[in-house]
């Protein structure tokens, strides 16, 4: 019998009150162990799509499935402490020491404070943060890179075995930006974690990604590796989104999207 | 409420509560009443002196809120059972007496033995240069005249009302005002007619000339104790003590009584004893030491000072209402802008009406209460809760709604139930949004208390609403300085509070 998959969609449509469609029909299945890029522009659907796993949304019709269970029959609250999740600014409570912020799952999970305060500590030091010199911390007294350092260090906490990242080096500086992807591949090697990442930047997704899912208008146009994907681009959008990549001069985008 | 409710309002035991109207001779017509009954009876007394005109005062004795108060039979003819002022004085008062026992069971004990009636004065220089002797004279010049007249004779029927259609009498100009600044006012020249009773002392003083009422327009009043019947059935020695006073004051009596408070600037309770003594009624105990004489002359501060057992008694009364109706506020308040937070729709809607509260003046909602509870301190905390309300619904509402959104959906998503985001996270994000509200709904309570005096609840208003009856400006100061005072501290205090509660790590980001 083979091993469910550790994310999965199948149909799932998102059709919000005001008529406008954010998930158009995508099927797809993340292994476990195995990091998803999700990369499109804004307003293709990507973020939703993250979130159905979580039921931060819920969809319209179709279903989306947490180790080969419809999450609709699960307790959010009990899924979402079993997911962690890294928003694009950090989403740290602003009034929380770092510490706490890190320690926000065990707590909910009930540990006792000393062994959420190790915890703590160990993830602070997984992340590349001092415990000693940002524990007693405030978000406020952070470098952005810092805050998603922390805010990663708080998905981890609760030993989730899935991370969901919603645009995680967004909101940063290129310089920083690429050391917390340098910080990200070693960790995604040393902890066999299944993460879901969006971005809107291919070049993240490049490096990040063991597969990528390229998403338009609420559909999934590719998903692969990003060797076939490079290779083999199969639709028109995707080869454009390459070349802009590649530095090329871009033939204009049918349907009028300018560059991401 | 069920707490509230259970506050003493009604006459307990063997307590007669005694009330008064806002001014002078009402009030020294109480004391008496209140000290015979002291020295007499067995019984003790509780004053509410100063009551916002002869509406409050009736309701307040309809409801029980008090068993008797002085009342002249005219009022009670033509304001309180709304029939034309004819008759004598023998004739009004069995009219009133049948109508108010049929009606309320309510008693009008012997008349005290002065007749008493509105009549209208003008500074005697103007009655002499205009040749003014008569209400029928005034009529004629008084289109170029200025009228400066009691709020409760503006809007009488045997009063303005009823002059304009008996005389023809319409002034240029009518200006509503306290009786104690009529006075001053027309000494000053600033108003040139005023409404003055006959039994006013200070006629003589400010050199007025009463306008003889040619037409007989105002009916003769008499001035008796109004009384609840149950009182009188359960503590019958009222009736009696009261009894004694039958016949007993006449006008010039009553003169030079009412000029003692109201240019003497002694105390209701001097007096009454003095006039008790000099009627041979002085009980064994008169308890004159209530208000011992207001030594007139003296600065602020050692009047402050002399008055200091009084002004802390107040003060806690004035912290006890406005702590009472901000409790009440915050327990109602906070949860209404919690579920509106929740429930967006009706949320603007609600908070809207709320508002509206706000607009209606502190007075009249004061007093709307009083057919329903009395008055007292039930009603007082009743209207300043509902003043409490909006701010701090507002505030709740608005501090909740607009709480780091990226944390809640952070807190949110990572595993937190509603209840646990509300508690740990918007709800101390809200914290110094929510505290600035229930500041603002302290400072709000505190000053409007100063109001609650009018019906009857003490405090601070106390000796605002008297000094404002007797033109006491230092009296006024000893209320209105220490409730500023309370408001300012307790700002403070809340400011520190509100300190407290601020998130750590909200400070650094500005």
């Amino acid at each position: 019998m083979p091993v469910a998959p550790a994310l999965e969609a199948v149909g799932v449509r998102k059709t919000y009150g005001d008529g406008t469609t954010a998930l158009a029909g995508v099927d797809l299945a993340v292994a476990t162990g195995e990091t998803l890029a999700l990369v499109g522009e804004s307003g293709s659907g990507k973020t939703t799509l993250l979130r159905l796993w979580n039921r931060m949304v819920e969809p319209t019709s179709g279903e989306a499935r947490v180790e080969g269970r419809a999450v609709r029959d699960l307790d959010p609250i009990e899924l979402r402490l079993r997911i962690g999740y890294v928003p694009q600014d950090g989403g740290l409570l602003p009034h929380w020491t770092v510490f706490e912020n890190v320690a926000l799952v065990p707590r909910l999970l009930g540990w006792e404070p000393r062994r959420r305060r190790e915890r703590a500590r160990e993830m602070l030091e997984l992340v590349g943060l001092d415990p000693g010199l940002h524990g007693e911390r405030y978000s406020a007294e952070l470098s952005g890179g810092q805050r998603q350092r922390a805010a990663f260090a708080r998905a981890l906490a609760g030993d989730a075995a899935i991370v969901l990242l919603d645009e995680p080096f967004g909101a940063l500086d290129a310089l920083t930006r690429q050391e917390l992807q340098q910080q990200f591949l070693e960790l995604k090697g040393r902890l066999g974690k299944t993460m879901t990442l969006v971005t809107h930047d291919l070049g993240e997704a490049f490096r990040l990604g063991d597969r990528i899912g390229v998403m338009r208008g609420g559909r999934l146009l590719r998903l692969d590796t990003p060797e076939e994907i490079a290779r083999h681009p199969g639709d028109d959008y995707v080869r454009r989104l390459l070349d802009l990549r590649a530095g090329l001069d871009p033939a204009p985008i049918p349907g009028g999207a300018s560059a991401l | 409420m069920i707490l509230l409710t259970a506050l003493p309002v009604q006459a307990a035991g063997g307590t007669v509560v005694v009330g008064s109207k806002n001014f002078e001779e009402s009030r020294l017509l109480a004391e008496i009443f209140a000290q015979l009954i002291e020295g007499r009876t067995g019984l003790k007394v509780e004053r509410r002196l100063g009551l916002a005109g002869t509406q409050v005062c009736f309701e307040a004795l309809r409801t029980g809120a008090i068993d008797l108060y002085p009342e002249y039979t005219g009022t009670g003819l033509v304001t309180l059972l709304g029939e034309p002022a004819r008759g004598s004085a023998n004739q009004i008062l069995n009219r009133v007496r049948s109508e108010f026992l049929a009606r309320w069971d309510l008693w009008w004990l012997s008349p005290l033995g002065f007749e008493n009636s509105f009549e209208v004065a003008v500074p005697a220089e103007l009655a002499r240069r205009e040749g003014l002797d008569t209400l029928t004279d005034l009529a004629r010049v008084a289109p170029r005249l200025r009228g400066g007249f009691g709020y409760e004779f503006v809007g009488r029927e045997d009063g303005l009302l009823g002059l304009a259609k008996a005389y023809g009498l319409h002034f240029r100009q009518v200006q509503p005002m306290q009786q104690a600044i009529q006075y001053r006012a027309a000494g000053e020249r600033r108003i040139d007619a005023l409404d003055v009773y006959t039994t006013d002392g200070r006629l003589v003083l400010y050199n007025l000339k009463v306008l003889r009422d040619d037409r007989h327009f105002f009916p003769p009043y008499e001035a008796a104790a109004l009384t609840r019947g149950t009182a009188l059935r359960a503590h019958p020695e009222v009736g009696a003590a009261l009894g004694l006073l039958g016949g007993a004051l006449d006008a010039d009596r009553m003169r030079a009584l009412n000029l003692r408070l109201q240019e003497g600037h002694e105390s209701e309770a001097v007096v009454a004893r003095d006039a008790l003594r000099d009627l041979g009624l002085a009980g064994a105990a008169a308890r004159g030491k209530r208000q011992e004489g207001r030594s007139h002359g003296a600065g602020l501060l050692p009047y402050l000072w002399q008055e200091r057992s009084a002004l802390l008694r107040r003060t806690l009364e004035h912290l006890g209402l406005s702590a009472l109706a901000l409790g009440f506020g915050c327990l109602a308040a906070i949860p209404l802008g919690l579920f509106l937070e929740r429930h967006r729709r009706p949320a603007e809607g609600v908070i809207r009406g709320l508002g509206l509260t706000q607009t209606i003046p502190s007075l009249a909602l004061l007093a709307f209460f009083i057919p329903f509870l009395g008055v007292g301190a039930l009603p007082a905390v009743v209207a300043l809760w509902i003043y409490s309300l909006y701010p701090i619904v507002r505030n709740t509402f608005t501090g909740v709604r607009d709480a780091d959104p990226r944390a809640v959906e952070a807190a949110t998503a990572l595993g937190m139930t509603d209840g646990q985001v509300l508690r740990l996270v918007r709800l101390p994000l809200a914290a110094p949004v929510l505290m600035a509200g229930v500041r603002t709904a302290a400072v709000l309570t505190i000053g409007t208390a100063t109001l609650a005096a009018f019906i009857g609840a003490g405090g601070l208003g106390e000796p605002i609403v008297t000094g404002l009856q007797l033109a006491d400006s230092r009296m006024i100061l000893s209320g209105a300085i220490p409730a500023a005072l309370l408001a300012l501290l307790v700002d403070g205090v809340l400011g520190r509070v509100e300190g407290a509660l601020r998130p750590p790590g909200l400070e650094a980001r500005r």
